[in-house]
């Protein structure tokens, strides 16, 4: 914490859950408050929602067997330069990819079938080294009270934005130990105050478990270093948590960075961007954010689908991941300054109307 | 408990469902397959938001907000993040009409 406190640059308002910004968000009515959802026929939804196995039996054997591959022809050729390209590659798939499959099958929208939303959900949870049971808890509330300060778990553009932890959060360095130190305090059989904030009591047991797994895992592979006088093994298993995770925040910190806080509208604090075949397939539709947030429900195959549906409601989006960004960079940079600074996209002529909520911030 | 004569089975598309209030309380009346119907309270009981906008599938209704999942025939709630279990209440079909039992 002391560390941390020398990094982190100082701010107005408190995004602890257990803080003063939490009791005010639900005085103010902002806490599990009624949200703006563009209009769409209850048919069309319906056809969107339906769900299938077959798309996610393909991406997911993709994803599996190009880990595999990278992951073994990176360790064959270990000690040779050309080991670099194939880690580089398995570490994306193994950090930034496993993101996605852990969002995508945590909402449970992946796979018609249930076991195996769940049972990629917890492999994709170790990878990112979370916690299935606590994340779980996490991601609902930030489907809840998404981007409501001292109610959302998963911030991560504050104001003023922290740029010495999110820069060096493109290689892990801060997140990573939080996480592992989460878990490893989980595995004591302790949850921090936030934690135990939005973990119901019943479900604590099974945190502590699934942290004990995680942590054997991780005692295995680092008693494999030992024994083999290599790290090869943690490249493999942990460290790709931190080298491989830089392509998720590129993509992901756009979802809602530099726009509102404590509004009532998606279209007003997440951003949509167009992304080529490529980033689509890592990030699993993920792009689609706007549309993911009010609708949360329709699978991420089907989200092209819901954009087409929704869109003339919504704010355009970024044309691409280089337009998103040359947007955010200006606008985190002033917020230094400014920190009331934040971006007001424009809804199109005959977009229904903005809910600014109680706070009516984006109106200012 | 008196039965309600709630509304039209035409009124609910196959595998969907409808919102019913009555006095006080808000429910959810659900048809599957032919006349097979269902009825359990409205709300998620995760964080009271109305199942109306939710996913029917398999006898199992999806909450619009969290994706909580209950089993439409008995209430059960199917795993996190919904740990309560919904009420249930009886529900026929007769002469195309879904009565409902409520308290």
């Amino acid at each position: 914490m002391g560390l941390l406190s020398l990094i982190t640059i100082p701010m107005e308002r408190s995004y602890s859950l257990t803080g003063p910004e939490s009791e005010r968000a639900v005085e103010a009515g902002l806490a599990n408050a009624d949200w703006y959802r563009s209009p769409i026929d209850r048919k069309v939804l319906k056809g969107l929602m339906k769900r299938s196995d077959n798309p996610a039996m393909r991406d997911t054997a993709i994803w599996l067997g190009l880990l595999l591959a990278t992951g073994g022809i990176g360790a064959l050729l270990w000690g040779s330069w050309w080991a670099l390209p194939f880690f580089i590659v398995y570490g994306v798939l193994y950090a930034s990819a496993a993101d996605s499959r852990w969002h995508e099958c945590g909402h449970g929208t992946a796979f018609r079938t249930r076991w195996m939303n769940d049972a990629i959900y917890e492999i994709a949870s170790f990878l990112m080294m979370r916690n299935s049971v606590v994340w779980r808890w996490s991601h609902a509330r930030h489907h809840t009270d998404t981007i409501i300060v001292g109610r959302d778990p998963e911030i991560s553009g504050m104001r003023p934005p922290q740029l010495i932890i999110i820069g060096l959060n493109f290689f892990g360095i801060v997140a990573a130990p939080q996480s592992f130190a989460a878990i490893f305090r989980n595995a004591l059989g302790m949850l921090s105050a936030d934690e135990a904030d939005f973990v119901p009591e019943s479900e604590r047991p099974r945190a502590v478990r699934v942290a004990r797994v995680h942590m054997s895992i991780y005692a295995v592979t680092l008693l494999a270093c030992i024994a083999f006088g290599s790290i090869l093994p943690a490249m493999l298993i942990g460290l790709p948590r931190l080298y491989g995770i830089w392509l998720l925040l590129v993509m992901g910190l756009p979802q809602h960075l530099g726009l509102a806080e404590d509004v009532l509208d998606h279209r007003l604090n997440s951003r949509t961007i167009y992304m080529n075949r490529l980033l689509r397939f890592v990030y699993m539709n993920m792009n689609y954010h706007v549309e993911h947030h009010m609708y949360p429900m329709v699978p991420y195959h089907r989200l092209p689908d819901l954009h087409e549906a929704v869109k003339d409601d919504c704010a355009p989006a970024s044309t691409s991941l280089w337009q998103a960004w040359r947007e955010i960079i200006p606008c985190v940079f002033r917020q230094l300054r400014d920190p009331r600074h934040f971006i007001r996209p424009e809804l199109p002529p005959g977009a229904g109307a903005p809910s600014y909520g109680p706070m009516g911030q984006a109106a200012e | 408990m008196p039965e309600i004569d709630a509304c039209a089975l035409d009124d609910i598309d196959e595998e969907d469902l409808l919102r019913f209030d009555h006095g006080e309380r808000t429910y959810a009346i659900y048809r599957m397959e032919g006349e097979e119907v269902f009825c359990t309270d409205g709300l998620c009981t995760h964080e009271q938001v109305h199942l109306e906008d939710g996913l029917v599938m398999d006898y199992i209704v999806e909450c619009p907000r969290h994706n909580g999942r209950f089993d439409i025939r008995t209430g059960e709630a199917l795993g996190a993040p919904v740990c309560v279990n919904l009420g249930t209440y009886p529900a026929r079909v007769e002469s195309g009409r879904v009565f409902v039992e409520l308290p």
